[in-house]
């Protein structure tokens, strides 16, 4: 039986100086590395492979085939690129582990960079994180000064150099081809595919572009073995990953286990809901997930079983909301974002937003009728699967989810003129238990 | 500090060198933009001719990028950037009071400075959306450095003591410098700070040490041969994925 928790990358988080290069290697840190280099780059892909490993950036697609897709006979260079973007609303795991064990990071840019032959790593870090950024660009320097970067790493012949490239504020930048025009200076706006980036990515070169925790689970799988990684988790989703509970929850933070935990256990871990209150709805991977309730405690948090009840895995990024939150303000919240982060490129997605902002907002004051809530599931249908990338179908996922579930709190809003909900409730400093509830 | 310095021969060779880290120059524009933030204080016109000439592109190519990206900034920034996330999350937990007060205290709208003042610092005040820190809510920036847990009151005390010049550190880095000083940090430009401030914040620590008291492990690695349960083929792999988002990113070029 595996533990609860499962701690790997994380596990080193609470060490004494955890980001240096000598805490990391006295604690075993770079050994995958030196074993990689011994061994066939296939076999690095293939131990990959085995592992089950999926991505970790929300669309959990198997990593070891991504790198297997690169097309060795192509006489371009080869790159990899690291997504640190990490700004889907709730996503809150790849900045801490880059700020605490940015090494991790850097030991999986190499082993990976060696196993699809690239000779040419990018850090794509968000900019609104500066003392990440500057961890990772010390941790870069560090492995130069050791030798486990630049030109014949440990004897090997084979030579990598690494940019940390920090961005400049813009989600969209996180999809993976926004990324690219990105790292190539140019506005963040999605590519037509194919080609696909493994392909035709950075500079028109075959590219690999991978989550960062998806990058830094590498060594651990070198380290220890396909199996071992594949011992954990459930059938199609194997492995560990990091759960990030956010909200009203008495213990936020980052819990690392298997794939396949439920809400339930995880809640528990964290001390329950805060004092006196109830779950009342939650996002199982960020924003851009359709929302869950409590009828969903049970379900195990892993690909499939998340797609069996309508939603998405996507980062892990458990946000928590209790009785007191109207899930109108929520919702209207976040479709103020996508609106706002909507890269302008394609109509349904840059008009859609406007509207549904439009829609959304004047329903919240009690302005509107019943028959706004088909507008608005009318509005949804005319973005999803017709924007040109997936931001635009994210945007539908808070709103058509919520409507389903709570679709009666929507129309108190219309009979009641207005939000029934006390705003002051629901914040931290909201004097707590005995004014439960709306 | 409002004053637009202009570029002298120093940043102009740091601009060129910053092009010259990567193996296609125009990849360095977005760290350059930075640079020419944090030796003027916003993206002036004279930065952009000039990196469009280090770039060999138009000055309206480098616009069009110095637009969309909304860490650059066309008017002057305050010595200290404030910055108070008001995405969903955030601002249940109480976001929405915090940047509610701070314009009020500050006297100022979104996106707004507050005005030169003898003897005080100026800050630059905007609301901003999730910055990976939702277990930390609610959670304010200031230069891009987290300042976690706020409320109300500890805002209104971190930028009272920014105006008048005090130091003050973030929760999860270290004191805190200028706007500007910041941006240089973002161009590539290390200011030697990174050991400062904590490896992570007690959230981030909350599993670890959970599983440090109950004794939970990952598994001890042994040795064996291969698992056989993924996936033979590419289609295989779509179809396990589990969105429409992995389907769009990865249905493969039959050319291959
Ligand atoms: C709007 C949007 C934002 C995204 N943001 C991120 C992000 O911040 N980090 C990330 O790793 N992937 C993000 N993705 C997913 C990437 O496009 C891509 O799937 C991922 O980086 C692939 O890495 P993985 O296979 O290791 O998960 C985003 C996708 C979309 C559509
Ligand atoms: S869906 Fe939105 S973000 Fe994506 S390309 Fe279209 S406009 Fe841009
Ligand atoms: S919602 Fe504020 S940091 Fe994520």
């Amino acid at each position: 039986m595996t533990d609860t928790l499962t701690p790997v990358l994380t596990d080193d988080w609470d060490a004494e100086r955890s980001w240096t290069l000598a805490t990391y290697e006295s604690r075993g840190g770079y050994g995958a590395l030196k074993k990689a280099l011994t061994m066939p780059q296939d076999d690095i892909i293939t131990a990959v492979k085995d592992s089950g490993l999926r991505g970790r950036g929300g669309a959990g697609f198997p990593t070891g085939m991504k790198w297997s897709f690169i097309p060795q006979d192509n006489p371009k260079p080869k790159y990899l690129v690291v997504n640190a973007d990490e700004s889907e609303p709730g996503t809150c795991k790849d900045i801490p582990l880059m700020m605490a064990t940015p090494h991790t990071l850097v030991e999986g840019v190499i082993i990976s960079s060696f196993a699809i032959r690239a000779n040419h790593a990018f850090i794509y870090i968000r900019g609104e994180v500066l003392h990440v950024i500057r961890r990772v660009q010390a941790a870069v320097a560090e492995a130069y000064a050791a030798g486990h970067l630049g030109k014949n790493i440990h004897g090997s012949g084979y030579d990598l150099d690494v940019v940390v490239h920090a961005g400049a504020g813009a989600y969209i930048c996180g999809e993976e081809t926004a990324l690219l025009e990105g790292l190539e200076g140019r506005r963040g706006q999605p590519r037509l595919r194919p080609p696909f980036p493994a392909v035709a990515g950075l500079y028109a070169s075959p590219t690999v572009i991978n989550n960062v925790e998806s990058i830094a689970s590498v060594p651990s799988i070198i380290a220890n073995g396909a199996d071992w990684f594949a011992s954990m988790g459930t059938e199609k989703s194997k492995g560990y990953g990091i759960f990030s509970l956010s909200g009203h929850v008495e213990r936020p933070g980052q819990y690392e286990a298997p794939l396949g935990i439920t809400l339930r256990e995880l809640i528990d871990l964290a001390g329950g809901m805060r004092h006196g209150h109830r779950l009342k709805f939650w996002t199982p991977g960020g924003s851009s997930t359709p929302l869950l309730t409590d009828e969903h405690l049970d379900v195990p948090l892993d690909f499939e079983a998340m797609a069996g009840v309508g939603t998405m895995l996507g980062t892990r990024a458990i946000q928590l909301f209790d009785e007191t939150t109207c899930v109108v303000r929520a919702v209207l919240r976040w479709t103020e974002f996508y609106k706002h982060e909507s890269c302008g490129k394609c109509t349904p997605c840059r008009e859609g937003t406007w509207w549904l902002v439009q829609t959304l907002a004047a329903l919240e004051q009690g302005q509107g009728s019943e028959g706004d809530l088909d507008l608005l599931l009318d509005q949804c249908e005319n973005i999803l699967g017709r924007s040109f990338c997936a931001l635009g179908d994210g945007a539908t996922s808070p709103i058509s989810s919520s409507i389903q579930f709570f679709r009666d709190e929507y129309l108190a809003h219309l009979t009641g003129g207005g939000c029934p909900f006390d705003p002051a409730a629901s914040t931290v400093w909201a004097p707590s238990l005995t004014k439960a509830g709306a | 500090m409002t004053q637009a310095t202009t570029l002298t021969e120093t940043t102009i060779s740091e601009l060129r060198e910053i092009a010259g880290r990567y193996p296609e120059k125009r990849s360095g524009l977005l760290p350059m933009l930075h640079l020419v933030q944090s030796v003027q204080g916003r993206v002036t016109p004279e930065g952009i001719e000039i990196c469009a000439e280090i770039l060999d592109i138009s000055a309206a190519e480098v616009s069009g990028v110095a637009t969309f990206y909304t860490m650059y900034k066309r008017k002057p920034v305050g010595d200290y950037h404030v910055g108070v996330c008001t995405n969903t999350l955030c601002a249940v937990m109480g976001g929405d009071e915090i940047f509610a007060r701070l314009k009020q205290h500050l006297d100022v709208g979104n996106d707004e400075t507050t005005p030169e003042e003898q003897g005080k610092k100026s800050i630059t005040l905007e609301h901003v959306e999730c910055n990976a820190a939702c277990d930390y809510a609610p959670v304010m920036m200031v230069n891009w450095e987290f300042m976690d847990n706020q409320t109300p009151d500890s805002a209104v005390a971190v930028v009272d003591d920014l105006r008048a010049g005090k130091e003050v550190r973030s929760t999860r880095g270290p004191r805190l410098c200028t706007w500007r000083e910041a941006e240089r940090v973002l161009a590539g430009f290390n200011d030697g700070l990174a050991d400062e401030g904590p490896a992570a914040g007690p959230a981030s620590l909350a599993g670890v040490e959970i599983a440090g008291e109950r004794g939970w492990t990952a598994p001890v690695a042994q040795a064996s041969g291969a698992t056989g349960t993924e996936p033979e083929t590419k289609e295989g792999a779509v179809a396990e994925a589990d969105t429409s988002r992995a389907e769009s990113e990865t249905v493969q070029e039959k050319s291959q």
